[in-house]
């Protein structure tokens, strides 16, 4: 798959954003004031920024709205919602910790559902689609829930859970990349069954419709070199679990080392996360990439 | 819930109008519907009457639309500022245009009109343009034929009065065993597909015999990936085959065919020839009687096995001479497998299979039908084999004698004009008799004596004069090349370069790339375009270039006259012509301007009536000196062939209800629009199969104007004419071949099919057969400026068999050096499986020169795409005895392109990446197209 | 809406038969111009004269090569359009109902005016049949000429879509799948029409006849059968033969 800069920017800008809301809805930590009101900015600015970040690569943004109608059957549909009401809700939240110093909390505990549920809505439109094997299995949302909420514990400072949720989503993403390296090959379709000729013999795609590209190819075939990919993993790894974990974990004394560390670990993890999920989309095989005999 | 749908219009409105012409995106010539929105071309589809398409319409036609708005479209009269071949034109009027090429022109028609070579490429007013050029009075005008097909046109006609393609058709109906040889997937292309439909419908065999197993090879039940050239070899296998079984048509060879004919058999100059009766007719003996007797003569029953003494000298019959030449072991299926690439089993399981369909499976149709002789007959037998062939057999140095032999098989078998088999389309079956014999006389201020092109009877129909120097500047109709019926046009512009057999002065051409896909030695020919004497003037002083779009070809004219596009202009597609017959109706067309130019362009044809005008040539002036026509349309409706037979054939007469023979009608074209831009004449029934010795469909076609008398015949088994030029080589005779050349006509020019090996001087080292096919979505350069077809095939790479692909280490994008001995290319490369193992081949006429077309430099087509004629020269290497000899067939002149050998390496990817050799950028006289597109004309 | 309806009335789509499919494009052209010119937006297409043009077709001719364990490679032309599946991914998956299937005909449809171009749909789609307009920035794909196979300013033999009436080989065949007796059921049956990708369990309604067996020649016939015994070795006894034979005559 086309490995879009506004996808990726979408998916781990918002999934960072909803996984601070997520601990903020539930107290975590509980700030009010001008402090509050910087930890919702942020939450904000990365959760909103993200969904608008999604609307460049759409044809007709300003139909966005439309978007809504269809919750009953759709996984983006459904996001919107969650999306939308999990901001209001925490926006409700938000403005009694920053302007009255109160936390009502069971606006909090729907308002962190709401984050974690928009999370996973996003993960589901990918997951849903067989036609991306690699994105069509269950650690995929795994991987989206546990990046939120270890990039949220970071950015939350929740000290105690942070490591915890790292490592999760550090073992997530090893699965996931493992699992997924088989997955388009257990699923069973090949230019064989595509074409129906499978039987027959050895079947390769000859000639091809076009010899110039087109929105297929632009959009399905995107072709990552393995070493290329491998190196891009340990980086990724690296940037997104080891590195924070490690900044988060050294003792150190002062409070500004410490925010310094902590601010080097939500960007180390944040730039893992961009990485991981570039590769997410990058080495993504369409099975329509078979039909051009690419992958 | 309920689920609520939008409500979408599905009734809406499809056009304000449909206007009903020919289209022209290739030869097929369909009849299309053009749908128009506000006096603009919305959509084009097929014409559910039309005899040719019957609704369909293949991706060209479809595009036509992005043709008729193409950027490449000329806008003016242009003449030529910059050097030959820079582009630099300035812009002139159509007055200038006119008077300049009047004024060298009508020098020329006065004092000297051999020096005007007035060629036409993809012309479909050859009848016309052959008008013009005789009655300007230059021996030297052809079409493209002799670069394309004239083997098979050639070979048919000597044979049996007709070959393939707008000749004749397979039977689709009644088939059941079709086998087609070397199609290009071009010529005929929506009938040929049409037939395939209707054969695959009903689940009948198709036998694919090409080298390259694409488009209607990859559908074919079995592939015969043969060598390229040996066809032949093939073709006479499977008769040696089928007449050893006695899988022959014996009833069908003794009625219909010369194999009873007498034919002198004892030394001397006579040999070979057939016995006549006084009138000149072949003699046969008469089963009945035991007698030679006139071939015709009523109630005669031909033998095919009596020999006949008379006078000391003994006559056998033809089909003595066959079964001794092809009984022979040499045919053998074990003896020639080998060479075919074709393994001896499979050869007899083709022959089997031929044999079991053509007699076992053989169809009657309760038809009475009666015969030249008189006798009636209750029934018409089918045999149910039916064959094509196009190029792939014919562009061969030896493809003369090849699709000879394949007309021989298919008349063995009794598979011509009977049910089931092949059948002739009006206004064939027209036997060598019938057509006219070639002219080449040069009378200044008089038009030739007959027509420039024909069919030679023997040495002394060839334009040669009395030391034997060629009339013609392509030297058609000389020993080197005697039955070029077609003329050869990729001969022109290298004899004139070097003024063999004379100097012309000025070259004029009609839609024919010749510096670029439509020439040999594209390089060489861009060369002699702008070679230049040593007093600084070009070798060809003056060249005058119709074309309606910038082809590469525009660049190296002096003068450029911008012909309409064929939605523009009118046309017509004549029964004098190549008409667009079908098996069972004579049926011709026109093209009328559907829509009007935009631009400071005129039609060709009408262009040359106003120079004709201008110059007061004879046929078009009349006694008083008033021009006889205005403009094309004029010509189509008024002139007159002979009286009452003119271009057009349908609603002659004054009140249009005369067909074939008729008075003028001044109201044709209104007719002829009025019914969807065609006109079919229906062949009755009894009178459509048979036709060669039909009388009921003999008398149909003088009725129709097609003859002016019954014309029956024999098919040409035993050609001889061939004999003739045989018997000249042989020492008999007035008109004798130079020496160098005697003993070429004694091996090639035999009467009865033969195969031999094609001239392999030079070649050594160059092992792999080099081939080229039309993708079927495109017409030559056209498809390419055309926004729609040029994503289908933007770019060409050379198509290598899996097995070269492993021996030379490549892998699909690598790229390859392919040498011949002529030239290098180098291109990238694509594996394909499908494909004979020696054999390599690409898409014809993809690349481009960068600025021709309207295209950016940069396009595919430009950088990445080539052709393969940098590879072909049109002549052969030398062999050190002094002469340079034609890569051409030796009987008819045909360009031998698919005799290419060469040899490939693995290459290193061109520094540009861009395929080699490159040319420097013309500067295009129209621009470039537009970025993007997003047609639409309605609202 | 972009829920399925629980069943259509009737299952149109086509029969594609690639037995008999020569890879001409054809279809891919006659598509072009009549949905450029009808329906919707038109097709456009994008430096179209240049280095790189690339427009919206909305089908396409592939071709592949098929290799068998003996004998030789085949090549078979495969045209590709929208499937018109009875379980479409790519309607459910639509965000805005833009994407929709009709409950008259099953017709997979975009209401170009709801689409907001966010591509899910042709992610969703195992058989490429959808392509997004770069000019329009809508989503594109096979209405199976909605507007000309109820179209009542067309003759009715000319209500099928534009691909089927151009088709010069009739490989494409245009009906009722949901109708056994239709002649595209019957087609289907006799030549056991297959589905692509079934494993996606998209249901297609479109079906695709598979090559009849190729190069079976030499198998299917004994050469050594009498039809081509040889009536005599030489020249001279097959004079003998045809003096013989033509006596009969």
């Amino acid at each position: 798959m086309h490995p879009a800069p506004s996808v990726i920017i979408f998916t781990t800008c918002s999934g960072l954003g909803f996984g601070l809301l997520f601990f903020l809805g539930l107290g975590q930590p509980a700030v009010t004031g001008f402090v509050a009101f910087v930890f919702y900015a942020i939450a904000y600015a990365l959760a909103v920024g993200g969904l608008l970040a999604s609307t460049f690569h759409l044809g007709h943004p300003e139909r966005a709205w439309k978007a809504f109608s269809q919750w009953r059957s759709s996984w983006l549909s459904r996001e919107g919602w969650c999306a939308v009401t999990a901001l209001i809700v925490m926006g409700l939240y938000a403005l009694g910790a920053v302007f009255m110093g109160s936390h009502w909390a069971v606006l909090g505990w729907v308002g962190a559902l709401l984050s974690l549920a928009t999370v996973f809505t996003t993960s589901m439109i990918y997951t849903q689609l067989k036609t991306v094997p690699r994105w069509n299995m269950n650690l995929t949302p795994a991987m989206f829930l546990s990046f939120s909420l270890a990039g949220g514990a970071l950015l939350a400072g929740a000290e105690a859970l942070a490591p915890w949720l790292l490592v999760l989503a550090g073992a997530v993403q090893l699965a996931y990349w493992a699992k997924g390296d088989g997955a388009f090959a257990r699923s069973g379709t090949n230019l064989g069954t595509a074409t129906g000729l499978g039987d027959r013999g050895a079947v390769r795609a000859f000639e091809p419709p076009h010899t110039g590209t087109n929105y297929l190819l632009r959009e399905f075939v995107h072709v990552v070199g393995r070493k290329h990919a491998q190196k891009l993993r340990v980086i990724s790894f690296g940037l997104a679990f080891v590195l924070p974990l490690l900044l988060i974990l050294i003792p150190v004394s002062g409070v500004a080392i410490k925010h310094i560390f902590a601010l080097l670990a939500v960007l180390s993890h944040l730039t893992g996360a961009v990485v991981s999920r570039w590769l997410f989309f990058a080495q993504a095989e369409h099975v329509v990439g078979l039909y051009y005999g690419k992958r | 819930m309920t689920i609520q749908q939008p409500k979408i219009d599905t009734s809406p409105k499809v056009s304000d109008e449909v206007r009903r012409t020919t289209c022209y995106m290739c030869a097929c010539r369909c009849g299309i519907n053009v749908h128009m929105k506000d006096g603009k071309v919305a959509y084009i589809e097929g014409n559910r009457d039309h005899p040719v398409n019957k609704g369909v319409l293949c991706a060209k036609g479809s595009a036509g639309i992005m043709q008729v708005n193409a950027p490449s479209r000329l806008r003016k009269p242009l003449r030529r500022v910059g050097p030959r071949g820079s582009g630099e034109f300035r812009e002139i009027e159509w007055d200038e245009a006119i008077s300049t090429a009047v004024g060298w022109l009508n020098e020329l028609h006065e004092t000297a009109p051999q020096k005007l070579a007035f060629f036409t490429g993809r012309d479909q007013s050859q009848s016309f343009t052959s008008f013009w050029a005789q009655n300007f009075g230059t021996p030297n005008y052809a079409a493209h034929g002799g670069f394309c097909s004239v083997n098979m046109a050639a070979g048919g006609i000597y044979t049996m009065g007709g070959a393939f393609w707008e000749f004749g058709q397979p039977d689709w109906e009644h088939t059941k065993l079709f086998m087609l040889f070397g199609v290009a997937e071009d010529h005929d292309s929506n009938p040929i597909k049409m037939g395939l439909g209707k054969i695959k419908a009903r689940g009948a065999r198709v036998i694919g015999v090409n080298p390259i197993r694409s488009g209607y090879n990859a559908v074919a039940d079995d592939w015969v990936g043969i060598t390229p050239g040996t066809d032949g070899l093939f073709i006479l296998s499977l008769i040696h085959v089928l007449m050893k079984a006695g899988k022959i048509d014996l009833d069908y060879l003794s009625r219909y065919t010369n194999a009873p004919v007498l034919v002198n058999a004892t030394e001397g100059p006579e040999k070979g020839l057939f016995l006549r009766d006084a009138d000149g007719k072949p003699l046969v003996i008469d089963r009945v009687t035991g007698k030679p007797t006139a071939f015709d003569k009523p109630g005669v029953r031909p033998d095919l096995s009596a020999t006949y003494e008379k006078d000391g000298v003994t006559h056998r019959p033809v089909f003595h001479l066959m079964a001794e030449k092809y009984l022979s072991d040499d045919h053998a299926p074990e003896a020639i497998a080998e060479r075919c690439g074709i393994p001896a089993s499979r050869i007899r399981a083709i022959a089997t299979e031929i044999a079991r369909v053509a007699f076992d499976e053989a169809i009657e149709l309760d038809h009475e039908w009666t015969d030249f002789r008189g006798e009636t007959h209750s029934k018409m037998i089918g045999r149910p084999v039916s064959f094509h062939a196009m190029r792939g057999i014919s562009a061969h140095a030896n493809g003369f004698q090849t699709c000879r032999a394949l007309h021989v098989l298919q008349i063995l078998l009794g598979t011509v004009e009977v049910p089931g088999g092949f059948r002739f389309k009006p206004p064939y079956p027209k036997p060598v008799e019938a057509h006219p014999s070639p002219h080449g006389d040069r009378r200044p201020g008089r038009p030739l004596e007959g027509p420039h092109l024909g069919f030679v009877r023997g040495p002394e129909d060839l334009l040669i004069d009395d030391c034997g120097t060629p009339q013609r500047i392509d030297k058609a109709f000389t020993w080197e090349n005697p039955m070029s019926a077609h003329g050869l046009m990729h001969m022109v512009i290298s004899n004139a370069a070097a003024g063999d057999p004379y100097k012309i002065d000025t070259l004029f051409m009609y839609m024919a790339n010749m510096s670029w896909n439509s020439s040999m030695n594209t390089k060489g020919v861009m060369e002699m375009l702008t070679a230049r004497n040593e007093d600084g003037k070009y070798t060809i002083p003056r060249i005058i270039y119709s074309d309606a779009y910038s082809s590469e070809m525009v660049a190296y004219a002096d003068l450029v006259l911008p012909d309409t596009t064929y939605l523009e202009r009118h046309d017509c597609i004549s029964l004098l012509d190549r008409p667009i017959c079908e098996a069972d109706a004579a049926a011709d067309a026109i093209r009328w301007p559907v829509v009007e130019p935009d631009r400071d362009v005129r039609g060709f044809q009408s262009v040359l009536i106003e120079l004709a005008n201008r110059m007061n040539l004879p046929g078009f002036t009349n006694e008083d000196g008033t021009p006889k026509w205005k403009d094309y349309a004029d010509y189509i409706v008024n002139h007159e062939r002979k009286p009452g037979i003119g271009p057009l054939a349908g609603f002659r007469g004054e009140n249009g209800d005369k067909e074939g023979r008729g008075e003028v009608n001044p109201d044709q074209l209104n007719r002829y629009i009025e019914n969807g831009g065609f006109y079919v004449a229906h062949i009755p029934e009894g009178a459509d199969y048979y036709k060669p010795w039909n009388a009921a469909y003999q008398d149909w076609a003088v009725g129709m104007g097609i003859y002016d008398s019954p014309q029956p015949y024999l098919f040409q088994l035993y050609s001889e004419p061939m004999r003739k030029f045989q018997l000249a080589a042989e020492g008999h005779g007035d008109r004798q071949p130079p020496e160098r050349l005697r003993q070429r006509i004694k091996d090639t020019m035999d009467p009865l099919p033969i195969w031999y090996e094609t001239d392999q001087q030079g070649n050594e080292g160059f092992t792999v057969n080099a081939l080229t096919q039309r993708p079927m979505a495109m017409y030559h350069s056209w498809g390419t400026q055309n926004a729609w077809l040029r994503q289908l095939h933007g770019r060409n790479p050379l198509y290598v068999p899996t097995k070269l692909m492993r021996e030379h280490g490549l892998q699909d994008g690598d790229w390859a050096k392919v040498s011949s001995p002529h030239g290098e290319i180098t291109v990238p490369v694509m594996e394909m499986a499908a494909l004979n193992d020696n054999t390599v081949w690409t898409w014809n006429a993809i690349g481009k020169r960068k600025g021709a077309w309207a295209l950016q430099e940069d396009a595919p087509e430009a950088t990445k795409g080539f052709l393969l004629n940098h590879l072909i020269h049109e002549l052969l290497p030398p062999k050190g005895d002094g002469q340079r000899w034609a890569n051409s067939d030796p009987i008819t002149g045909q360009a031998a392109w698919f005799d290419l050998k060469v040899k490939i390496e693995k290459a290193d990817p061109p520094n540009d990446a861009e395929s080699q050799p490159e040319f420097g950028p013309i500067k295009s006289p129209v621009g470039t197209g537009p970025k993007d597109l997003a047609w639409k004309v309605g609202k | 809406m972009t829920q399925l309806p629980q069943s259509t009335e009737r299952k149109m789509g086509l029969v594609i038969d690639l037995d008999t499919c020569v890879g001409c494009h054809a279809c891919v052209i006659s598509c072009k111009g009549w949905n450029t010119e009808n329906y919707g937006a038109p097709l456009s297409d994008q430096d179209a004269y240049g280095a790189n043009p690339s427009g919206t077709f909305l089908n396409r001719v592939h071709s592949y090569e098929v290799q068998p364990a003996e004998g030789h490679a085949q090549l078979i032309h495969f045209p590709k359009s929208c499937l018109h599946c009875e379980d479409a991914p790519c309607v459910t998956v639509c965000p805005t109902g833009a994407s929709y299937k009709r409950v008259e005909d099953g017709i997979v449809l975009v209401n170009e005016s709801d689409c907001i171009g966010c591509g899910l749909c042709a992610w969703s789609c195992p058989y490429g049949a959808r392509e997004l307009d770069v000019a329009e920035g809508v989503m594109k794909k096979c209405t199976l000429c909605v507007d000309r196979i109820y179209n009542e300013n067309l003759p009715e033999v000319d209500r099928v879509p534009s691909c089927v009436r151009t088709c010069p080989a009739g490989a494409r065949h245009f009906g009722d799948l949901g109708d056994p007796n239709s002649n595209v059921s019957k087609l289907v049956a006799e030549r056991e029409g297959m589905d692509l990708m079934p494993e996606m369990g998209t249901k297609p309604v479109n079906k695709y006849l598979p090559p009849r067996p190729k190069d079976q020649i030499e198998d299917q016939i004994d050469i050594l059968a009498p039809l081509l015994a040889p009536v005599a070795e030489e020249p001279k006894g097959f004079l003998g033969w045809l003096d013989k034979t033509l006596e009969k005559l």
